[in-house]
């Protein structure tokens, strides 16, 4: 009797707690939804926001450095393209001035050597027809000796020529 | 035995039969209870104390999931030590009456004319009409667990304010954050679809509420709340009404013009809309009677000390309770979770969008597989 009474009781619910029940349950609903499930629930939604903003900030940082690099690595290419032309042109430049200054020096070394020789050829002409009137003033002034001494014996025409000839000589 | 059952349990048992687990048990109550027919509780506990008068473990064990209208920490008889709780009556003759249960002195004295006979108050005056609203053991541990959870969460929601939200979770904060999301993504998203954001809230009160409950009655002196078919039923007609009031047209349809020959309507018409009813019912009762059984195995196993008489006894008695015990701390989040998931589940069937119904659900499997 007793526990056939007791387990009709065990499944007939009371008045009193479930006028408890809703007004405590509902209560607890409004009170937990207004004052700690928005704010939590708004905080957790707006971390994961903030997350998937940030991670995706991040990829696109990373695809910009990857394209700021690629980038870099062009200008630098290019800069090292613009440094060999630049080179290779500084190389043809000198050699051109380099054949120059060689055609430039040989023309003036031949130009001097020329002029030298010119001088040397008047020099030299200045020098035969020096030469020349002196060979004829000598030979003037042995034609008057030869004129002037003695030719009537052998000895004498002897002795003439070896002093003639010693005036030859100190000349 | 079985004739004992037969003739004392017959009608009861047609009536509980979804009860079946207590089938057993009233078996094994009625046979010990058979010779000192008991007329309260406490004249059973008081028996209880000589020790050749056969223990009353049925009165033990229903006293320690019924409801009371007081606290009953430990002892027995005049050594128990109970908190006493205040009695509220509204009387059809004298209006709204507020006492301590103490003044019934467990069930001893009558007072103003009430007394209290198996945690039921009753009047002297027959022409009198009594309804109990006494904040019984139950009631308060109902307000404590909210106040616990109101401050809990609140403070919860003041360290998101504090933190912001660009600092990672810090203690009770990075505890309760991964369940609260659980019932958001997986309970509530899951089953409901787009719009389940206006449910979260109620399923997460739900969720936290049956969860803190079943692990306080797991608690020796704690309450058998959730095990009471009185919370049960208030919360699944909350769902109930929650299901309805949001359900589009496709759901009441579906009820009202089911897809059948018309000819079919006389007999599908009134099983759709007992079907309304049927789904919180079974909510209700399986909450309750997941809970019940688990407290009844426990008590009974360690009653078997005293029905045996033995000490040798007890290591069986308290190894198995301590098994149950475990099983018990699952089923206390098990059942927190399958109430609230069910819920959401009835409540994503009434308001889906069957145009959209199929899209939705592979959007979400998708969102599951990729998580």
């Amino acid at each position: 009797m007793s526990s056939l009474f007791i387990l009709g009781s065990l499944i007939t619910p009371s008045i009193g707690l479930i006028f408890w029940t809703t007004v405590v349950f509902l209560l607890l609903l409004v009170l937990l939804g207004k004052y700690a499930w928005k704010p939590i629930l708004t905080a957790i939604k707006t971390r994961e926001q903030n997350i998937s903003t940030a991670l995706a900030s991040a990829e696109s940082a990373l695809n910009d450095m990857r394209e700021l690099q690629s980038n870099n690595e062009k200008i630098m290419a290019k800069a090292r393209e613009e440094r060999d032309a630049l080179l290779k042109e500084a190389r043809d430049a000198k050699e051109i001035i380099l054949a120059e200054a060689k055609t430039k020096a040989t023309k003036e070394t031949d130009r001097i050597l020329a002029s030298a020789r010119e001088q040397i050829n008047t020099e030299k002409n200045a020098a035969i027809a020096a030469l020349k009137d002196q060979v004829a003033i000598l030979s003037i002034e042995i034609a008057e000796k030869i004129l002037k001494s003695d030719l009537s014996s052998d000895e004498k025409q002897k002795a003439l020529l070896s002093n003639l000839m010693k005036d030859v000589n100190l000349n | 035995m079985n004739s004992k059952l037969n003739t004392s349990g017959r009608p009861l048992f047609f009536l509980t039969l979804l009860l079946s687990l207590f089938l057993s048990f009233s078996t094994f109550a009625d046979t010990i209870t058979d010779a000192a027919e008991v007329q309260h509780h406490t004249a059973s506990t008081e028996k209880a104390h000589d020790a050749n008068a056969p223990v009353d473990i049925a009165a033990v064990a229903f006293e320690h999931i019924l409801d009371s209208h007081s606290w009953h920490l430990w002892g027995e008889g005049h050594e128990a030590l109970a908190l006493p709780l205040p009695v509220i009556i509204y009387s059809s003759t004298k209006g709204i009456q507020f006492f301590s249960s103490s003044k019934f002195e467990h069930g001893h004295a009558s007072y103003n004319g009430y007394s209290l006979v198996d945690e039921q108050i009753v009047s002297a005056d027959s022409n009198e009409n009594v309804y109990d609203f006494s904040i019984t053991k139950n009631v308060a541990q109902l307000i404590f667990t909210a106040l616990i959870l109101f401050l809990l969460f609140t403070s919860i929601a003041r360290a998101y304010k504090n933190t912001g939200v660009t600092s990672a979770p810090k203690g009770k904060q990075s505890f309760f954050e991964p369940l609260i999301t659980f019932v958001r993504d997986d309970i509530a998203k899951t089953n409901i679809g787009h719009n389940s954001d206006k449910y979260v809230p109620y399923l997460l009160t739900v969720f936290f509420l049956i969860l803190i409950n079943n692990v306080l009655g797991l608690i020796p002196i704690g309450a058998n709340l959730t095990g009471n078919i009185a919370f049960t039923f208030v919360l699944s007609v909350i769902t109930l009404i929650v299901t309805n009031v949001n359900a589009n047209k496709h759901y009441w349809h579906h009820i009202f013009a089911p897809p059948a020959p018309k000819a079919l309507y006389p007999i599908l018409v009134p099983l759709e809309i007992v079907g309304i009813f049927t789904k919180p019912f079974a909510l209700m009762i399986r909450l309750f009677a997941n809970i019940t059984a688990g407290h009844i195995i426990v008590i009974s196993l360690v009653g078997l000390i005293f029905v045996f008489k033995t000490l040798w006894i007890s290591p069986v008695a308290v190894g198995f309770a301590l098994f149950i015990d475990v099983l018990e701390c699952l089923v206390a989040l098990l059942q927190a979770y399958i109430f609230t998931l069910l819920t959401a589940l009835f409540i994503g069937s009434a308001s889906a969008d069957h145009n959209e119904d199929g899209i939705h659900n592979d959007e979400d499997e998708k969102a599951v597989a990729k998580h």
